[in-house]
């Protein structure tokens, strides 16, 4: 597949389309993402951001368009979808930790389960990922007992577990208190300057224009402009674009 | 500086908050005391000088003289009032744990149908559920007794299945097992199987902790078991002999005879039941947030494993309260026997016993002290189960 796109295109969407019912929700949106890169998709709420990036990893099935992750195509076929999958790993706004199992457990489910690693295997690999987003201590501690940023921490690391290649997050700091949006942004900053690619939705705007290579605007399900930060906030071409700006900042 | 010691200061007792809270439960305690008091001796004063009677279990020990169409211990008209309560009391244990068993895994089974994506299995399930539950149990129980296994031909014509099960009118004629000598050597090796088999599920159970894989530990054991168990009946002479049912005249000779009586109660109660616990099992499952599904999917489980694994331990907690109460149901409404004449607790003891004896204040209390308790300890059970998969929160 590779030989026929450009090698380090580790994400092509060309014209995705997308519909709730008789609701339009993506519009023909084309995106190509490289390897490494750290793309960050604002816009108001109910623009398409969470659905744009859901569809990548098939939490949402679009019915148009084609979607290509890391050179396998996603069809209707189990098998693609199982490989773009274990290749993308998903943060939630609402963490989607799951409540009935311990940190460690958490995190070690899916490398166990899934790519059936040997458990003292995937604790090691755990412990080294817990200590990675800071929180080693937290380990054998059930989610309800942590705070909403060590939780989303928590959800980053048990990402990390299955050692994708992408990380899509959707809106990881929305559903945090304001003192603890940085802790999250931080693992977020560092986990980018390792090379990972990264889809990010997301109103931090400090993030985007710190952290982001490119950044997304979608309005009412349609990409409307994509460009660096620094184009973004100080020459942006686009009147929604502008308007949008001028809104959050 | 000026002095602090607002915690010194006490309010008027009429005002106090700690006082007014033991107060009230006081009063409580003593209204529901003395009013308990009041009818107790309102009764006991009214039996002794109205009727000359008082409270006395001692009839207890006199024949009963009365037959009781099934019983799972020895029992003729000879014996005691008590042994004829126990009879109908074990009557009723054995529909209410067959009824429990059966109802939740038809209950499950029903309940997951409902919520499968499939248009047809989804609408079987729903007219299933919303068909029993909406029929009078009573109704369902004498629809099954009159309309169905009274129906069914009589025994000479009896409906057989593989020459070993006869349907007739008269109930389900099925194979049942003879001890012979061995028997109870066989009971050892089996005793040997099982412990065998709990050891081995022990190691299972403790590696599958140090991998993080859970080996099917309930799987192996049975296994084990059953492997030791055949081994011993292979070995043995005969352990235990098949009675198969033959039809001989006018009548099924041999085997073991479910009557249409138990026939109908146990097929109404299950019936009407798992409709019930079907919904339990739906909105437990539906209960658990979609986030759960979407990040065990987004890591790559499969769909059974997120059931499995995710969904189903998240369920379960806020299946069991609800279950529970269908348990105490199936339970307390076994008692409607009496209508299609099974011999149950209530049928043998409210009925025939009470209008024998005339003793309605004992039997009564024997009853309700009975279903009561045979409650409570289901409740128990629930609960300790309850306990341990209660989700740890801050």
């Amino acid at each position: 597949m590779s030989e026929n796109t450009a090698a380090d295109e580790i994400i092509i969407c060309q014209d995705v389309c997308k519909w709730f019912g008789d609701f339009q929700a993506l519009k023909n949106c084309s995106l190509r993402v490289q390897a490494q890169e750290v793309v960050v998709i604002i816009g108001p709420s109910g623009s398409g951001k969470s659905t744009f990036i859901r569809c990548i990893n098939r939490l949402e099935e679009h019915q148009a368009g084609d979607i290509i992750v890391d050179g396998i195509p996603l069809t209707r076929d189990v098998r693609n979808i199982e490989q773009i999958r274990s290749e993308t790993g998903m943060v939630f706004q609402q963490f989607n930790l799951f409540p009935h199992l311990t940190v460690l457990e958490n995190i070690t489910l899916a490398p166990i389960q899934v790519r059936k690693m040997k458990k003292d295997e995937a604790m090691e690999t755990a412990m080294g990922l817990l200590n990675r987003v800071g929180i080693p201590e937290q380990a054998d501690k059930y989610p309800g007992q942590l705070s909403g940023g060590q939780q989303q921490r928590v959800a980053i690391a048990r990402s990390l577990a299955m050692s994708p290649k992408i990380m899509l997050f959707d809106e990881p700091t929305s559903a945090l208190d304001p003192e603890m949006i940085k802790e999250v942004l931080d693992v977020m900053q560092e986990l980018a300057e390792t090379g990972m690619t990264m889809l990010v939705v997301t109103h931090e705007m400090g993030f985007a224009r710190e952290v982001a290579d490119r950044i997304v605007f979608m309005d009412g399900g349609e990409i409307m402009e994509v460009g660096t930060p620094e184009h973004f906030f100080t020459n942006a071409q686009h009147e929604r674009t502008k308007l949008f700006l001028s809104q959050i900042l | 500086m000026q002095e602090i010691h607002a915690s010194q200061v006490r309010p008027p007792f009429y005002r106090d908050e700690r006082v007014l809270g033991i107060f009230s439960q006081l009063l409580v305690v003593i209204i529901v005391v003395g009013l308990g008091l009041f009818f107790y001796n309102n009764m006991i004063t009214g039996l002794r000088e109205k009727h000359n009677i008082a409270i006395t279990f001692s009839f207890l020990t006199q024949t009963a003289g009365f037959d009781i169409g099934e019983s799972l211990i020895e029992y003729s008209r000879e014996r005691t009032y008590l042994r004829a309560f126990v009879v109908g009391l074990l009557n009723t244990f054995q529909v209410a744990v067959l009824g429990i068993i059966f109802a939740t895994a038809l209950g499950i089974f029903v309940g997951v149908m409902r919520l499968s994506t499939n248009f047809l299995v989804s609408k079987i399930a729903a007219v299933y559920i919303d068909i029993f539950r909406n029929i009078p149990l009573l109704v369902l129980l004498i629809f099954w007794a009159q309309g169905v296994f009274l129906k069914l031909p009589r025994v000479a014509d009896a409906i057989v299945l593989g020459d070993a099960v006869y349907l007739s009118n008269r109930g389900v004629a099925i194979p049942w097992g003879i001890p012979t000598e061995s028997w109870s050597t066989y009971l050892i090796i089996l005793g040997a199987g099982i412990v065998v088999g709990a050891g081995l599920a022990y190691f299972l159970r403790e590696q599958g902790k140090r991998t993080g894989r859970m080996p099917l530990v309930t799987l192996w054991f049975i296994v084990t078991v059953a492997a030791v168990g055949l081994i011993g009946w292979i070995v043995l002479p005969q352990p235990m002999t098949l009675d198969v049912p033959i039809l001989e005249g006018f009548n099924t000779q041999g085997g073991k005879i479910l009557s249409q009586q138990f026939m109908a109660l146990l097929s109404g109660l299950i019936i009407y039941t798992a409709a019930f616990i079907a919904e339990v099992v739906r909105a437990g499952i539906q209960s658990v947030s979609k986030g759960q599904r979407e990040a065990a999917t987004a890591l790559g489980l499969t769909a059974a494993q997120t059931l499995r694994l995710i969904i189903f331990p998240q369920a379960l907690r806020v299946i069991i309260p609800p279950l529970t109460s269908q348990y105490l149901n199936l339970t307390k409404n076994s008692s409607l026997a009496i209508a299609i004449g099974y011999p149950d607790l209530f049928a043998v003891a409210g009925n025939t016993i009470l209008n024998q004896t005339g003793r309605e204040i004992e039997m009564f209390t024997m009853i309700m002290g009975t279903y009561l308790s045979l409650s409570l300890l289901t409740s128990l059970l629930m609960n300790i189960y309850n306990r341990r998969i209660r989700l740890v929160e801050r």
